[in-house]
């Protein structure tokens, strides 16, 4: 199977995110990037699909920035077999990043069986780009997959929606499915894999290579700031249990008469 | 002149520190309290190629420089120090079959350790001589096809759990340096008899035990070079040793600097963060200030080791200034949180008991200063 | 004026209040309503007083059941067959999967998971968080039209006093078209409780909670309020609570109007999954506990003996 993992390169949860100057976006000099940890299921994913199925190869595929390439290098180190990176600024929409997805994939000289992303990348958090990219593709799609099982050419796999329940759909390859957390756990690149990743193929193209331009940009953003401070909050000790009933019940009546929320 | 990493080096960081925090850190307090042996973390870190840094591609191993070496080594002892110790031991144990060992030699005692997560330990301290290593008192005899091993050993690491040791030994304490000789031996051998695990104040994860060796039989193979050559064994060892547990020490402190600096955001004292206040900022910016030069002299002796160039003041200061830095910085961390630092509900008083121990092995710091000065007045 | 279409979903036959949270805003627009199925008289009712103008009810064959292609296809039909400027929808389960499908169809944009907007003139200008919350931005669309953008559930608040529209209903005929991916069946959750993110009203414990039993403390004092019951990545991770009830960085990102922290200490992996709530409460051992410092009212105090006692106060004020 041709199997491809859609990925991104998201700041480190722990990095300190500020705006820029002009607030058009943020602080990107001393950001640490990683994977998007929701794209490390669809890379994992890939490599168990490969495991099963052999002869089968793994391509990743990512949209941005070229000075570091963590995102890359983890899946190959990972176990992907090669990569493909579109440079691009790091701020891109989901419909331009979807669509020079798809012309890098329609680039390749492998025609896609299975198409595989995480669901969202924590960075803009917008769940657009796997769906985009099927719409775009003419493929199905099933997004926030926790459950997968492959038969043949069909594939099974549980989507998750609210409450917790389950919508279980039955599509036939070839598809993109965008993983969720759960649907199984991440491999750790090992270094002997970091030490291959080096020697793998690792393919370079820019946004006109595979027709995207500006006036692709569907979203745009400005005014980036930081969050409103919160005013500083009450603080009650309760370690007493004597004082334990009287702070409760003077916490709940706040919480309806100041804060309104019961 | 470049102080840069590779990728793959930034790369083998983010993965050892991914593992700390995943796999160790979660588990460190815990094991402390109850002196678990980190066999798991061992066994995990063995399958993603941590373990066994020395042994060349040539044997199975991955072809590590030191440098990669000791970038992997600060990482995985930010997630906790004794832990680490337990991790790089086989590093120890092992780097005198590198440094010392005919080819055959390495294909046969390397190259199992690179097919399963094996375990092996360095035998040279005693009862009676720490820091006077060549004061060795365990003996060889020659016994025909074999030498026969007689003598104790003290504080080794992973003793309960190794498969191989590396044993120092003498054929004539007289002789001092010269007689000196380093030995592999099979820790199944008849005659090898293992201590109790000593209940130690710090890096308490880690098995430290004292090994007794009763007339055992080791084969005339298993010499590393002639009989004599062990000293030599030693100090090369040392070599590459000393800048791998400095990166311990330079774990740690990272650790408890970042621990501390969190803390300070964090902790309200007279109406503002106690990280306002100056006396807390200058204990910060010690504490970095002393890490930037820990983890430089650190990758000097390193990169120095893989250049093939004699690294004996880099490595002796670096073990010296990364120990002693480990040893103020946790204490440090400790007086930023105040009396939560010295309750075991928070991590930096462990971070200060497992620091006290890198002042103390692989050469005290007193004996770093020792070779350090010897070089000066050469 | 623009001319905007909101989608709205229904819950046992009600209009999830995410829809009415939207109408309130688009006081001064001309206002429609889709809805695939059917709906009651009831409902519409409650749709015109909240401003919609008209209500359509979009049946076809295959609509039955959600399915991506489906539910696209026929509001693709449904949408070009009108002259709308915008679509919007709440941003849940089936919209946050579906919208990027429809949109795409149009080659338009869609602005994911706003939470607040405005209309200038008859332009759309949303703002929405990013970086799980650490930033906030506005949000501009782009491109061929409609436009579309979802809006997070709790996040604009109900209308005080909304200005009522026609609500005349109709029925239109739509196609789903060719379906390849579809539901095969529906596993329901143990619990038949609002999702995390929907949830007016949370309540999480952290590894405090010590083991999973102790947990039915929580869920007593949720069944009292109608709250879902949430965990942190420490109590997950512990074994204590399922992975679908993780709020924060790699869980569920939420915003309810309350959040009540129990024994959580309040890592940057979970305040970036709340920070976002109306109210927090915070009942901690540690009066220094990072969440304290997020919380709008905290308690230090044992969440074993805080709990049940707070538990009866809100039966007192619920009743």
């Amino acid at each position: 199977m041709n199997i491809f993992v859609c990925v991104k390169q998201v700041p480190d949860t722990e990095t300190k995110v500020q705006p820029n100057g002009d607030g058009s976006f943020i602080e990107t000099s001393s950001i640490k990037w990683i994977m998007n940890p929701y794209d490390e299921f669809a890379v994992e994913q890939a490599l168990l699909v490969k495991a099963a199925n052999a002869g089968s190869t793994v391509t990743v595929v990512r949209v941005g920035g070229v000075k570091d390439t963590e995102a890359l290098r983890t899946a190959m180190a990972m176990g992907a077999d090669e990569a493909i990176l579109v440079e691009a600024e790091d701020n891109l929409d989901s419909y331009s990043i979807a669509k020079a997805l798809k012309g890098a994939i329609e680039k390749s000289d492998k025609t896609p069986d299975l198409i595989l992303a995480g669901k969202q990348g924590i960075d803009d958090d917008c769940l657009q780009v796997p769906q985009v990219l099927a719409e775009m593709m003419n493929l199905p799609s099933v997004a926030v997959i926790v459950g997968f099982e492959q038969n043949g050419e069909t594939v099974t796999v549980k989507r998750e929606i609210e409450g917790g329940a389950l919508e279980v759909y039955e599509v036939k390859t070839p598809c993109v499915l965008a993983t969720n957390k759960g649907i199984n756990t991440p491999r750790y690149a090992s270094l002997p894999g970091i030490m291959k990743a080096k020697r793998k193929p690792m393919q370079q193209l820019t946004l006109a290579d595979v027709g995207v331009s500006a006036d692709d940009r569907r979203v745009k953003y400005s005014d980036f700031q930081l969050p409103p401070e919160k005013p500083p909050g009450k603080k009650f000790d309760a370690m007493d249990e004597a004082e334990q009933q009287k702070v409760v019940s003077e916490v709940v009546g706040l919480l309806r008469t100041e804060a309104k929320v019961l | 002149m470049d102080f840069s990493l590779s990728p793959e080096q930034k790369e083998m960081y983010d993965l050892a520190i991914k593992f700390a925090k995943n796999e160790m850190i979660p588990f460190a307090a815990e094991y402390d309290e109850e002196g678990t042996f980190c066999e798991k973390q061992i066994k995990k870190a063995w399958e993603l190629g941590f373990v066994n840094t020395c042994i060349p591609e040539k044997f199975g191993g991955n072809g590590f420089t030191l440098l990669d070496a000791v970038t992997i080594g600060e990482a995985l002892s930010y997630g906790c120090m004794g832990m680490y110790t337990s991790i790089m031991c086989n590093d120890l144990a092992l780097t005198p079959i590198v440094v010392g060992g005919s080819d055959e030699q390495k294909e046969k005692f390397l190259r199992p350790f690179t097919e399963s997560p094996k375990l092996a330990s360095f035998c040279l301290t005693e009862p009676g001589n720490g820091s006077d290593a060549a004061g060795i008192k365990t003996t060889i005899k020659d016994g025909g096809d074999h030498w026969i091993l007689n003598g104790q050993k003290m504080w080794i690491t992973n003793g309960g759990y190794a498969d191989l040791f590396t044993v120092y030994c003498t054929t004539d304490p007289e002789l001092k340096h010269k007689g000196i000789c380093a030995l592999v031996v099979d820790a199944k051998s008849e005659g090898v008899s293992i201590g109790n695990k000593e209940d130690k104040m710090g890096q308490r994860t880690s098995d430290t035990r004292a090994i007794q060796f009763e007339n055992v039989k080791v084969p005339k193979e298993n010499m590393l070079g002639s009989p004599g050559d062990g000293w030599k064994i030693a100090m090369k060892t040392l070599d590459h040793s000393r800048p791998l547990v400095s990166s311990i020490a330079l774990g740690g402190s990272q650790r408890a600097l970042d621990l501390a600096s969190q803390y300070a955001k964090e902790r309200i004292q007279f109406n503002v963060p106690i990280a306002k206040h100056q006396a807390i900022q200058f204990m910060l910016a010690e504490m970095q200030m002393k890490i930037e030069a820990a983890r430089l002299l650190i990758q000097k002796a390193a990169w120095q080791a893989d250049q093939g160039i004699q690294n004996t003041i880099a490595a002796s200061s670096a073990k010296a200034f990364a120990a002693d830095t480990c040893m103020q910085i946790t204490t440090d961390a400790v007086q930023i949180y105040g009396g939560y630092g010295y309750s075991k509900e928070y991590p930096v008083e462990k971070l200060m008991r497992d620091a006290k121990l890198i002042q103390i092995y692989e050469g005290t710091s007193q004996i770093q200063r020792l070779v350090i000065s010897r070089e000066v007045l050469k | 004026m623009a001319n905007v279409l909101v989608f709205t979903e229904t819950n046992n036959g009600n209009v999830k209040p995410v829809t009415l949270e939207i109408l309130g805003k688009l006081n001064g627009q001309t206002v429609d309503v889709a809805v695939i199925g059917d709906l009651g008289d009831d409902q519409v009712k409650v749709l015109a007083e909240y401003g919609a103008g008209k209500v359509h009810k979009l049946k076809g064959d295959n609509l039955d059941k959600y399915s991506p292609e489906g539910y696209s296809n026929a509001l693709h039909g449904f949408i070009s067959s009108g002259s709308y400027d915008y679509v919007l929808a709440g941003a849940t389960s089936m919209a946050k999967d579906m919208l990027p499908r429809l949109a795409t169809k149009f080659e338009a944009g869609l602005a994911s998971d706003c939470v607040n907007f405005i209309f200038e003139g008859d332009t759309f200008h949303g703002t929405r968080p990013l970086f799980a919350g650490k930033c906030l931005a506005k949000v501009e669309l782009s491109g061929p039209k409609p436009h579309f953008a979802t809006i997070r559930p709790n996040a604009l608040g109900m209308p005080e006093s909304p200005t009522a529209g026609a609500g005349e209903a109709s029925e239109a005929s739509v196609n789903a078209g060719e379906i390849r991916a579809a539901i095969k069946e529906i596993i329901a959750s143990a619990s038949e409780k609002v999702d995390l993110t929907e949830a007016n009203i949370i309540i999480s414990g952290g590894r405090a909670m010590k083991n999973s039993e102790n947990f039915s403390i929580l869920h007593e004092m949720a069944e009292v309020v109608g709250a879902t019951v949430g965990a942190s990545r420490a109590a997950v991770d512990s074994g204590y609570a399922a992975p679908d009830m993780q709020v924060g960085q790699t869980g569920k990102t939420v915003s309810p109007s309350l959040y009540i922290a129990c024994g959580i200490s309040g890592a940057i992996q979970h305040l970036a999954g709340m920070r976002t709530s109306k109210v927090i409460v915070a009942i901690n051992t540690d009066p220094d506990a990072p969440i304290f410092t997020k919380a709008d009212y905290g308690i230090v105090g044992d969440l074993f003996k805080i709990v049940p006692i707070m538990t009866e106060e809100l039966k007192k004020v619920v009743d």
